[in-house]
C-alpha cells in the first residue's frame, strides 16, 4: 500500500508539470485555433531568461513576474513579426514554422547559456511532505490549480476573454462584429507565452534547467491536453495528472513495462480514451454544420 | 476547429498532379546521367534524396490527397527498414527480394493503424500517429525482442557486389548501381501514383480530403478509401524504409526516431502538399539544408535549419511545387 501511495503521489507530481504546460498549450489552441509546437521551447527560452536575472542578482519573485511580462511581449512580438505576413498561407505551413522556432529557441538557448545543465531555485521552502511529495510539487499544484482559475475567470467573465474565443471560433463573424481579430491572435500568443513562462519555471527546479528539458515534456503536455479535451482548460489539468499517474502506475506495476516501455504504454492508453471519447473526456463535442 | 488541419489544404495545388508529359522526359534523362558525372560520394547523396523522396511522396498521399495528418511516418520507414533488414540478416533472403516485401508488411501496417484512426480526426490523429511513432524505437530496443531486432546496437545488412556483368564492360560501382535501382523505384513508385490520384481512387481520396460529408452523400465510401490510403502510404514509406536499410547496410533503433517523422512532414510542406513530383524537392531539401546549417555554424545550426524553414515557408508558402504552378501561371500571362 506504502508504494501504492508513493506512485500514486510521484504520479501526481509528475502529472503537475504536464497539467501546467497542457494549460498553456489550451490556451494558445483557444486563441489561433491550433497547436504551437514552440510551446515548450518558448517556455525553455523565458525560463533562461528569469534565471540569467536571478543569477544577476535580482530577487525571486521580481525576475518571476519580469519574466512574465518579458514572454508576454515576446509571444505578442512573434505574432505579429513572424505569423501576420503567413496570415494566408496553409495550415500545413505554419506547423513548418512553428517547427523552425523550435529549432531557432533551442539551438540560441544553447549558444547563449551553453549546454550545462543548471539548477533553479524553488520558490517554495525545502522539504517534503510526509516523505511521499516535496513541498514544490505541493506548491506547484496549488500554482497551476490558481492558473487554471485565472483563465477560467478570464475567458468567462472579461470581455477580451470572450472575444478572444469568438476570434478563434469565427474570425469572419467575430470580425464583423467588430472584434479586431489580428490583435486577438497576438494577445492570445503573448498570454500563452507567459503562462508557459509560468509553467517552465514551476518545472525547472524539478527536471532542471537545459535547452532541451522541454521536449519530452512537451509531448506529455500535448497529450494531456488532448485527452482531457483540447477546449477545456479544465480537462487539461486533470489530462495531465491523468497522464503522470498512468505513466508512473503502468512503470511500477507491470513487470514486463518497466521504465522502457512505460513512455509507449502511456500513449496506447490515451489513443485507446481516443477511440472512445473523440473529442477528450472533458471536451465539448463539435456539430459542424454542413 | 480541429478539423481545420485537414480542410484548409492549398486546392490550388492540384494543378501540381497534371504536369504536361514531355516535361517529364528531360527529368529523366537528367536523373539516369547524373550517377556518371557526379562523384561517388555526390551520388550516394543522390541515393538518398530519391529515397526520402519516395517516403514523402507516401506521406503526401496520405496528407496531401486524402487530408489526414501524420507524425508517425518514421514507424513505417521503421518497419520497412527493420523488415528488410530481418530477413536479411536472420533469412539470408537476397535483398532485392526483401524491398517489396517491407512495403507489404507496412500495407498491412498502415492498413490496420488506418483502421482504429477512421475515428481520429485533426489534431487527435497527430496524437494517435505521433504515439506511433514515438514507440516504435522503444519497442525495437525493448528487451523482449532484442533477439529479432539486435536491441540498441541494431543490425548490420550486408549488400551483395554489383553483378560482374556491369563491372567488367562498364566499371559500374557500387553506389552507381544503387542509384540506378533506386531510381527506377522511384520512377515506378511515382507512376503508381500519379495513375492512382488521377483515376476513380484519386478523386475518392481528394473528395474526401475536400468535404467528407459531400463525398460520403455521393457514395464514396470514406471508411473504406481512408484506410487504404493509410495503407498504400505507409507501403511507400516502407519501401523507403527497406532500401535504406540496404543501401545504408545499418538498421539501428535511433535512426527511427520521432525526428525523422518530422523531417518528412518538413519535406513534403517544402516540396508542395499535394503536388506528386514536389517531393523530390522536398527529399532534396531535407538532406541538404541541415548539413549546409551544418557547415555555415556548427554551434548554431540548428537555429540556421530553423531561420531557413522560417523564409522558406516566406517565399513559397505553398512549397516548392506551389512556387512553380505559381511562376508557370505568371509566365503564361505574359506571353
Amino acid at each position: 500500500m506504502d508504494l501504492f501511495l508513493q506512485q500514486l503521489l510521484t504520479g501526481l507530481a509528475n502529472g503537475a508539470i504536464y497539467a501546467c504546460l497542457a494549460l498553456a498549450v489550451v490556451m494558445i489552441y483557444q486563441a489561433i485555433d491550433h497547436f504551437n509546437f514552440a510551446q515548450g521551447e518558448m517556455a525553455m527560452f523565458s525560463t533562461y531568461i528569469c534565471w540569467a536575472m536571478i543569477a544577476g542578482g535580482v530577487p525571486y519573485w521580481i525576475a518571476f513576474f519580469a519574466t512574465i511580462v518579458v514572454s508576454f511581449i515576446g509571444g505578442l512580438a512573434i505574432e505579429r513579426i513572424i505569423f501576420k505576413p503567413l496570415h494566408n498561407a496553409p495550415v500545413l505551413s505554419h506547423i513548418v514554422v512553428f517547427i523552425g522556432l523550435v529549432a531557432i529557441f533551442n539551438s540560441f538557448a544553447g549558444a547563449i547559456w551553453d549546454h550545462n545543465i543548471k539548477t533553479f531555485p524553488s520558490p517554495f521552502p525545502e522539504g517534503s511532505f510526509g516523505g511521499l511529495i516535496g513541498l514544490h510539487e505541493v506548491g506547484m499544484f496549488f500554482v497551476t490549480l490558481l492558473l487554471l482559475f485565472a483563465i477560467f475567470c478570464f475567458f468567462r467573465f472579461t470581455r477580451v476573454g470572450m472575444a478572444m474565443q469568438a476570434a478563434a471560433a469565427n474570425p469572419d463573424s467575430a470580425g464583423l462584429v467588430g472584434i479586431r481579430v489580428g490583435w486577438m491572435l497576438a494577445l492570445g500568443w503573448g498570454l500563452a507565452a507567459a503562462i508557459g513562462a509560468v509553467a517552465g519555471m514551476m518545472i525547472a527546479p524539478i527536471v532542471f534547467l537545459e535547452p532541451n528539458m522541454m521536449l519530452g515534456i512537451l509531448l506529455y503536455g500535448f497529450a494531456a491536453a488532448i485527452v482531457g479535451g483540447i477546449s477545456s482548460p479544465g480537462g487539461a489539468v486533470a489530462g495531465g495528472f491523468l497522464v503522470g499517474i498512468i505513466e508512473n502506475m503502468a512503470g511500477t506495476y507491470i513487470p514486463a513495462i518497466g521504465s522502457e516501455l512505460k513512455l509507449t504504454v502511456a500513449l496506447i492508453l490515451i489513443v485507446t480514451v481516443l477511440l472512445f471519447k473523440p473529442n477528450g473526456l472533458f471536451g465539448k463535442t463539435i456539430v459542424t454544420r454542413v | 476547429m480541429a478539423t481545420d488541419v485537414e480542410t484548409r489544404i492549398d486546392t490550388k495545388l492540384n494543378a501540381g498532379a497534371k504536369i504536361p508529359f514531355k516535361w517529364v522526359i528531360p527529368f529523366i534523362v537528367i536523373g539516369a546521367v547524373l550517377p556518371f558525372i557526379l562523384g561517388g560520394y555526390a551520388t550516394f547523396q543522390g541515393t538518398l534524396i530519391m529515397i526520402y523522396a519516395i517516403a514523402i511522396l507516401g506521406l503526401n498521399l496520405l496528407t496531401g490527397f486524402n487530408g489526414q495528418f501524420s507524425l508517425g511516418h518514421s514507424a513505417f520507414y521503421a518497419i520497412g527498414a527493420y523488415t528488410a533488414a530481418i530477413l536479411v540478416y536472420h533469412l539470408d533472403w537476397p535483398v532485392y527480394a526483401a524491398i517489396p516485401v517491407g512495403g507489404v508488411v507496412c500495407f498491412i501496417a498502415g492498413f490496420l493503424f488506418g483502421l482504429p484512426a477512421l475515428r481520429l480526426e485533426g489534431l487527435y490523429l497527430a496524437l494517435a500517429t505521433f504515439a506511433l511513432g514515438v514507440s516504435i524505437p522503444q519497442v525495437l530496443k525493448s528487451s523482449h525482442l532484442e533477439g529479432l531486432t539486435g536491441g540498441v546496437q541494431g543490425l548490420d545488412v550486408f549488400r551483395p557486389d554489383v553483378p560482374a556483368i556491369l563491372v567488367d564492360n562498364f566499371g559500374i560501382t557500387m553506389d552507381q548501381w544503387w542509384y540506378m535501382i533506386v531510381f527506377v523505384v522511384l520512377l515506378f513508385m511515382f507512376w503508381i501514383a500519379w495513375n492512382l490520384i488521377n483515376s476513380r481512387t484519386g478523386r475518392a481520396m481528394m473528395a474526401i480530403r475536400d468535404n467528407p460529408i459531400a463525398a460520403r452523400s455521393m457514395g464514396v465510401n470514406a471508411s473504406m478509401y481512408k484506410s487504404l490510403t493509410f495503407g498504400v502510404s505507409a507501403f511507400y514509406t516502407g519501401v523507403a524504409g527497406a532500401i535504406a536499410a540496404i543501401v545504408i547496410e545499418f538498421v539501428a533503433p535511433d535512426s527511427f526516431t520521432f525526428q525523422l517523422s518530422i523531417l518528412l512532414f518538413i519535406g513534403m510542406v517544402v516540396g508542395g502538399t499535394g503536388s506528386i513530383w514536389g517531393a523530390v524537392f522536398g527529399g532534396f531539401f531535407i538532406l541538404t539544408v541541415p548539413n549546409f546549417a551544418e557547415e555555415i555554424s556548427t554551434g548554431l545550426s540548428y537555429a540556421i535549419f530553423g531561420i531557413i524553414l522560417i523564409l522558406v515557408i516566406y517565399v513559397m508558402p505553398s512549397g516548392f511545387a506551389g512556387l512553380v504552378n505559381l511562376l508557370r501561371v505568371r509566365i503564361k500571362k505574359i506571353l
